[in-house]
């Protein structure tokens, strides 16, 4: 029998059990919805990290606070508050990191920026003016806000391409009002576009730190300090000594109990690959599970429907299929089976990380961004191919053994 | 040549130290064109004899020639080709496929075949239109009454063309009219069209169609004689 048929018969004997067939994939769409979820998921945190440092530059060192994060407990420690001005004050002291070239403060908020009646919620950044260094960032009009806003905690801003282009289409953004979290704040520059993928410093909102912390948040510490070494060279002694510097100050001695961390670029990009050992073992191990349960309960549903059918195989075989005819017909339903079950998994998946980067765009950052590696969904086809063929292969088996007389005389 | 010959046919089944024999020493010709009626009560052992001819069981010795040939050694893959392209069967049971049209269950041997896909559907409907089903094309099998979906087995019996066509008790499950319909195309098709058809049956009524009787009692042949077709009066011709 022709291929197309053998897939047509088998489609055919799905189709007269359609809440039988529906039920028993549940365990592979399961399990494809688990592989497309984390690598979808896990490829747009690894872009963005990405990102961030081809953004940085390799001289940029971060330092955040809460110790370095070991597990999903830790990460919440980035909202603790233990860096403070004294710690910038300590690190600008050339004694303390004479290899430093230069630092700023940072916050973050994700908040909604209006103009008249044009609204977009984006992050907005509070730095130094030194920032615009940091992450070669280039004012296409106006400038930067200057040491002098710093001090005088100035409601200015300066604004992304992106949020230029939402708020004010293609009239002039500058010297206009516009409201964060009901504050007005003057626009003094526009950065020029810088085209990244995900870490969009096009939508960002830059103002200065001080306002930042007294309009926007209320606090008076910093989410991290972001320090420029004077040379690529010099980066891990610098390490070294923000480290030493700041244990210093917040009379530290064991650095087990460090309530701060400082990140190179090279540390980025090794987390990067941590994060991606640690998805991967994530997803083998939830993705096998359903999968093998699912397999399971796939061969268990052909044996069923294979001893159903008796009768139909042994009139298919007195009429002329041959043992592969009839191997080839079961195996064909199982694997459409699981194919099917694979292909509403990588449907469910994608739409499940979408969502969750809406969310993780909506709390953590707005550089957040949705991806589905092309990769994931060959996986998540392969896997429910090859599922349907090995656990379909012993009922397919044993329908192609029957002999013609016991079946059709089987009631 | 003979169509179908037997020689010496023995059939025992084993079971466990129990030996039970089915068929013991069974001869016979079959010429092409033959209408042949085997008769037996159950348990004579007339079904394992049509299961061997249709290469469905295998004899425990003795020789089969199918066309002049010896086919004892062939794998099953070249035995379901003759089943496929030389034989139909049509069972007491109908055996059609539920939730299959008409169409889709008298086409179905045709996808084992040879046949090329363009002809699928030409010969489709020849055969339908053979047993006078053309009306109930795409009426699905379980809307049928009991004679028509024999007369559906039928036309799927033929739809390759076969050169025999074996019949075990076709008329079993049926009322009498109905089985009278079936029985007549199948002597119209050896009338007409030369089938040569072996049928299977304990009914006197059924086997008045055949132009021979076979009679087989515990595994051996009774009697074997040319008879008249009582219902077209007619007698066999050679």
């Amino acid at each position: 029998m022709k291929l197309r048929h053998t897939f047509i018969t088998a489609v055919a004997g799905l189709r007269a059990n359609k809440a039988r067939s529906g039920l028993t994939i549940l365990g592979i769409v399961i399990g494809i919805t688990a592989i497309i979820l984390v690598m979808s998921v896990g490829e747009g945190a690894k872009l963005m990290i990405l990102d961030q440092v081809r953004i940085m530059g390799s001289r940029t060192i971060e330092v955040e606070p809460g110790r370095t994060p070991k597990g999903a407990s830790d990460m919440m420690e980035i909202y603790t508050d233990s860096l403070r001005p004294r710690d910038v004050v300590a690190l600008l002291n050339p004694a303390n990191v004479p290899g430093l070239e230069e630092l700023t403060p940072v916050v973050m908020k994700v908040e909604t920026i209006a103009y008249g009646t044009e609204t977009k919620r984006t992050t907005v950044m509070g730095a130094s003016e030194l920032i615009a260094e940091i992450m070669k960032l280039k004012v296409a009009r106006g400038m930067f806000f200057s040491d002098e806003d710093i001090r005088s905690r100035a409601a200015v801003a300066v604004i992304g391409p992106k949020v230029k282009e939402k708020l004010f289409g293609a009239s002039d953004a500058l010297g206009q009002k516009i409201r964060i979290k009901n504050r007005v704040f003057r626009v003094v520059g526009e950065l020029a576009p810088k085209g990244s993928t995900f870490f969009t410093v096009d939508e960002m909102v830059m103002v200065p730190y001080t306002t930042a912390q007294d309009y926007l948040l209320g606090i008076d510490y910093y989410h991290a300090i972001m320090v420029q070494a004077k040379t690529e060279e010099l980066v891990p002694q610098v390490k070294k000594d923000i480290e030493r510097t700041l244990r210093e100050v917040h009379g530290i001695t064991d650095p087990e109990k460090d309530d701060f961390h400082a990140t190179t670029q090279a540390d980025a990009i090794a987390i990067v690959g941590i994060i991606t050992t640690i998805l991967t073992v994530l997803l083998t191990s939830v993705a096998a599970v359903s999968l093998v349960v699912g397999g399971i309960g796939i061969m268990n549903i052909m044996l069923v429907s294979v001893t159903e059918r008796t009768r139909e195989v042994g009139l298919r075989k007195a009429i002329g299929a041959t043992e592969g005819d009839i191997l080839r017909q079961f195996l064909f339903e199982s694997v459409a089976l699981t194919g099917v079950g694979g292909l509403i998994g990588i449907a469910l998946g994608a739409l499940l990380s979408f969502l969750t980067t809406l969310v993780l765009r909506q709390f953590v950052s707005s550089g957040w961004g949705f991806s589905l590696p092309i990769s994931a969904v060959i996986l998540g086809v392969g896997v429910s191919t090859a599922v349907g063929v090995v656990f379909g292969l012993y009922p397919a088996s044993i329908a192609a053994r029957k002999n013609p007389i016991e079946a059709l005389r089987y009631e | 040549m003979a169509l179908l010959e037997v020689e010496n046919l023995v059939k025992t089944y084993a079971e466990g130290k129990l030996q039970t024999p089915v068929l013991r020493g069974v001869s016979f010709r079959v010429e092409t064109g033959e209408f042949l009626a085997i008769m037996g009560p159950s348990g004579s052992g007339k079904s394992t004899l049509l299961h061997i001819l249709g290469f469905l069981d295998r004899q425990s010795s003795g020789s089969y020639r199918f066309d002049g040939k010896r086919l004892d050694d062939h794998s099953s893959v070249a035995l379901a080709r003759i089943r496929n392209r030389q034989m139909g069967f049509v069972f007491q049971s109908f055996n059609l496929l539920p939730r299959m049209d008409v169409y889709g269950n008298v086409r179905l041997p045709l996808m084992y075949s040879a046949y090329p896909e363009a002809q699928w559907d030409a010969l489709t409907r020849e055969a339908i239109t053979a047993v006078g089903l053309e009306h109930r094309l795409r009426y699905d099998v379980n809307q049928l009454s009991g004679g028509e979906r024999q007369r559906v087995a039928v036309a799927r019996a033929l739809v390759v063309k076969p050169r025999v066509i074996f019949a075990d008790e076709p008329t079993g499950n049926l009322d009498t009219k109905s089985g009278r319909a079936v029985m007549d195309i199948l002597q119209h098709l050896n009338e007409e069209h030369e089938h040569t058809i072996v049928l299977i049956t304990h009914e006197t009524s059924t086997a008045e169609y055949a132009r021979r009787v076979i009679r087989v009692c515990d595994g051996q042949i009774e009697s074997d004689r040319l008879v008249v077709n009582r219902r077209t009066g007619d007698g066999y011709r050679k």
